[in-house]
């Protein structure tokens, strides 16, 4: 069984210009000790389906619907209170401001100490060594001073250490880390990813990650899941989707992406481009999500939005006219 | 998988199509115009409506039941609110209805001019306090000084210089509560200075009187409009005050400030003398609060999309 | 011909205010000693990481502050000393486009009014129907439609806005624009729309573009040449394809190597950099790189290492390249790339 696995899920929200679909019908899984990366553009809903997982969403102006399990539990059955019990012990989460996301006020051993003894009852005495172990195993220099210290004393880099010492500070089964790398320099990010790699071997969570940025995705992910406005439109290995894209956005996006070596291997002197822009989710889309930007897009893909399709072994594509078995260019 | 029957036969056997979700809300129905936009902000249309209802009060005094505010009628004396005198009489016989109407008008013009005027003069000192690096130090040490006495006393403390009449009244609370619009506008000026568009502006050679007409400007008003109504809720209720303690509007105007100050020995035995103006004055003072409050979340930055 | 844009040992230090009357009680040296050149119709990349100074150098180019020590020499003319009136003749060469497509753009303008503010300030020109046949043709320019005219910038997505930014950067009709991190707010699909249209216009108007950025992959599809800062100085300038194919200076070679790649399974061997970039405030002595540099060495602690010729176009300022026939410490971090 699967330890997280979402069906259908629909993250609806009411704003003054009409109804937000911000996400309209998504289903994966998450296997234990797997990375999934979801990835896609601003406003394509992963970081609302990340929201949504750990049921952070406000209700009203927000609604979803679908299912969420959880080690078989429907995560969106649960009461606030139980909720609350799983938040921040078998899921946690990073998200991309480190600043914001810890407490001003509070050491950074307050802080990791307050989930520890939140949900595993320790003493404030365990709770602070515990804290000190688990600053020195996410790397920073000297734990048992750095403990003491608030957050505007460490820099960019080791706040995001922090975040990710606190999220694992209680063992979780599963991670989600939303953009765990973006607000960071490039030489930051490559420590920020070393350490990821590093831990997912010695802890074992499975973890969700949602960013934009292709070049993270191929360093740390297993499976990746492409969404495009609301919707899920490609899930692949990470292997796989990189060398044959099948969807023609996921072909676009690549297509895109300037890449490092171009001078070397003389590449075209230019960028693909996907023309236009993202549709409006205010609007009810009925047909292919992708239709106004998609090259080969007919009558058929503005009628019927295309379902998810296995078009090899454990690759799916929601497009009607990605071809089957071998790959497209 | 629900394709209607219809369509199928010219479809491909093999084709997928994804799983039919029904929308989980509602519909919103898009409100425009400056209807729609009191429509989506409830407070605003309520601040509103009230402030408007005591304006036009306030204009059509003599139209709406009332006699002349200052006529004694010594046989008259303490009447309790009745069909002849509504809000009843005060200590010495005058209607009290009518004076609570006509003494709308004294708050509302002290309230409004005294936000207008500090709004103004607000304006100029915050834009010459951003703009003006050397002036900057001195001109919020001083701002500084006034904060430092509480606006009551300094508002007291100018009257008690000059002769009491409603001009006197909005000139000293417009001085007292300067300080804090002039903060408020160089703080916003130092954050619009910073924006990226200004220095595009600086870059395409315009001049920086234009940068303050063009750019600066129109940007404050929003957080502007928000403090003006705050200013002009505190005015009246220092009006108030500074006419219950005898320092404000000279007793032959009837203003709120004034009935209750003479209701004030009876309030015991004749509660009514003071409870009418005092509930005209919570009511408007309420009113412009709403609006404020209001204003202040729909002009959010991020929602001011619309405006 | 001489440079279009000379740039000498520019300096910029911002003061650090404090106490009572704010004093200056301290320093940031945001920029402290650069110097290159932009030839007409390149285009020049500024790269570094946050807190290099790689922005404040374009921000002095513009003249958005008055600079501490050093030269802007545009076109042969000095602009770093002239005076408010002089510079408006000069401003109109030099045009900027930022990285945020929200607050570039003043909220309260029409896209019209935002256009022809430029055309107006610098009388391009002559009467209201020019003016009004130049905007319209800056809509053409940038592929807006003209019914775009009479809307406000919140009625655009970020890429549209873009795109008017630059449009508002053509209207002085410039020789030089600053993009400052210009594309690095945009989505992948809409950052690949705005790289085309500005090689295709720097193609049409013979431009030269300063182009400051993080994002290496785009600077090495957008330039010619590059120059690397780190703490406000220049470590490395050269050539696109001596950057990226043999960079010299360490801090170079652990930026390019730390750049995660789209492709799974690359072989990377990443320079992962210890600590953080220390505070401008305080930059370290000798090397600024040295508390971070992998191959550090004594000298490097005490004397700072000057910019020289590497030749063919390239400089480099590190202490290594000095002496005599280095061994590539970590060779070369292209090479795993097979």
């Amino acid at each position: 069984m699967a330890l997280l696995d979402v069906q259908n899920l629909q993250t609806h929200f009411r704003t003054p210009e009409g109804v937000n679909r911000a996400v309209d019908g998504v289903s994966f899984h998450v296997d234990e000790g797997e990375t999934l990366a979801i990835v896609g553009e601003s406003g394509c809903g992963k970081s609302v389906t990340s929201m949504s997982l750990m049921r952070l969403i406000p209700e009203p102006p927000g609604k979803i619907a679908g299912s969420i399990r959880f080690q078989g539990k429907n995560l969106l059955q649960l009461s606030e209170h139980e909720m609350r019990a799983i938040r921040g012990n078998d899921i946690s989460m990073i998200f991309q401001e480190p600043m914001t996301s810890l407490n001003p006020v509070l050491t950074v051993g307050r802080q990791i100490g307050e989930t520890l003894r939140m949900h595993q009852g320790l003493d404030k005495q365990a709770a602070l060594a515990r804290a000190v172990e688990m600053l020195a195993l996410v790397g920073i220099p000297e734990p048992a001073r750095r403990v003491r210290e608030y957050p505007h004393q460490l820099s960019g880099g080791m706040r995001q250490r922090v975040m990710i010492a606190i999220a694992l500070a209680c063992n979780p089964k599963l991670l989600i880390a939303d953009e765990p790398t973006t607000a960071l320099d490039v030489t930051i990010q490559a420590q920020i990813l070393q350490l990821m790699l590093d831990l997912k071997r010695r802890v074992g969570a499975a973890i969700v990650l949602i960013t934009h940025d292709l070049g993270v995705v191929a360093e740390i992910a297993e499976r990746v899941m492409v969404m495009y406005a609301g919707r899920k439109v490609e899930e692949a290995p990470v292997a796989e989707l990189f060398r044959s894209p099948r969807h023609p956005y996921t072909q676009g996006l690549l297509g895109a992406l300037p890449r490092l070596g171009s001078s070397l291997t003389g590449a075209a002197r230019r960028l693909a481009e996907i023309p236009g822009q993202v549709p409006s989710l205010k609007q009810r889309i009925e047909g292919c999500v992708f239709v106004g930007r998609c090259p080969i897009a007919t009558d058929l893909c503005r009628e019927f939005a295309p379902g998810l399709e296995e078009k090899t072994p454990r690759h799916f594509t929601a497009c009607h006219y990605a071809s089957k078995g071998a790959a497209a260019a | 998988m629900t394709v209607s029957t219809a369509n199928t036969a010219r479809l491909p056997a093999d084709l997928v199509v994804a799983p039919q979700l029904p929308d989980l809300l509602p519909s919103v129905k898009v409100r425009r115009g400056v209807l729609g936009f009191l429509r989506n902000h409830p407070t605003v249309a309520i601040g509103c409506t009230l402030l408007l209802c005591l304006i036009l009060v306030g204009i059509f005094a003599p139209y709406l039941g009332t006699v002349d505010p200052t006529a004694l009628a010594p046989a008259k004396r303490t009447r309790a609110p009745s069909a002849d005198f509504w809000f009843g009489t005060d200590a010495l016989g005058r209607d009290i209805y009518s004076r609570v109407l006509y003494g709308a008008r004294v708050s509302l013009t002290v309230g409004l001019s005294v936000a207008l005027c500090a709004s103004l003069a607000g304006l100029a000192i915050g834009l010459v306090s951003g703009f003006v690096r050397w002036a900057d130090g001195i001109v919020m040490r001083f701002m500084d000084g006034l904060m430092s006495i509480p606006p009551i006393l300094l508002a007291v403390a100018l009257m008690a210089l000059t002769r009491g009449s409603v001009g006197n009244v909005i000139l000293a609370i417009t001085v007292a509560e300067i300080p804090r619009v002039s903060r408020l506008v160089r703080g916003v000026v130092l954050s619009l200075r910073e924006q990226p568009y200004v220095d595009a502006a600086v870059a395409s050679g315009t001049r920086t009187p234009m940068i303050i007409l063009r750019h600066i400007l129109p940007n404050t008003v929003a957080p502007m409009l928000v403090q003006a109504t705050y200013i002009c809720a505190s005015a009246m209720i220092v009006e108030s005050i500074l006419s219950f303690i005898g320092a404000g509007t000279p007793p032959t105007i009837p203003s709120w400030g004034n009935i209750m100050a003479e209701g004030r020995a009876l309030w015991q035995v004749k509660p009514f003398i003071v409870f009418f103006p005092a509930a005209f004055l919570s009511v408007t003072v309420l009113a412009v609060n709403l609006l404020g409050d209001g204003l202040r979340d729909a002009l959010d930055p991020r929602m001011a999309k619309g405006l | 011909m001489s440079a279009l844009l000379q740039v000498n040992d520019l300096k910029k230090h911002f003061p650090v205010r404090g106490g009572l009357f704010s004093r200056t009680t301290n320093w940031v040296y945001a920029v402290d000693g650069v110097s290159f050149e932009v030839e007409r119709g390149e285009t020049l990349s500024l790269v570094g990481e946050s807190g290099c100074g790689k922005s404040t150098v374009g921000r002095a180019i513009l003249r958005l502050f008055d600079i501490t020590a050093g030269q802007v020499v545009l076109d042969g003319q000095r602009i770093d000393d002239l005076s408010p009136g002089a510079l408006r003749s000069m401003r109109r060469r030099v045009q900027v486009v930022f990285q945020d497509p929200f607050s570039s753009l003043n909220p309260r303008m029409r896209v019209r009014d935002i256009l022809a503010e430029p055309i107006r300030n610098f009388g391009l020109a002559k009467s209201s129907a020019e003016l009004e046949a130049r905007v319209a043709a800056l809509m053409d320019t940038v592929r807006l439609p003209h019914d775009a005219l009479n809307r406000r910038p919140h009625e655009f997505s970020g890429g549209q806005r873009q795109r008017i930014g630059i449009a508002r950067a053509l209207a002085a009709e410039p020789e030089l624009i600053v993009c400052d991190e210009a594309v690095s707010a945009l989505d992948v699909s809409v950052k690949a729309q705005i790289i085309n249209l500005l090689q295709d216009l720097q193609q049409e108007f013979g431009l030269a573009l300063l182009f400051i950025s993080h994002d290496l992959a785009i600077v090495e599809h957008m330039t010619r040449r590059v120059a690397v800062m780190y703490l406000g100085k220049i470590v490395e300038m050269a050539p696109r394809r001596q950057i990226f194919t043999a960079p010299k200076h360490p801090y170079t070679k652990a930026l390019l190597s730390a750049v995660p790649l789209p492709e799974p399974g690359a072989d990377r061997n990443p320079i992962i950099l210890k600590g953080d970039v220390p505070s401008p405030i305080n930059p370290p002595s000798g090397c600024r790189f040295h508390t971070r540099c992998p191959f550090v060495f004594a000298r490097c602690r005490t004397e700072e290492p000057m910019l020289r010729s590497a030749g063919d176009g390239e400089w480099v300022a590190c202490h290594l390249e000095s002496l005599p026939e280095v061994p590539g410490p970590l060779g070369d971090p292209r090479v795993r790339r097979n």
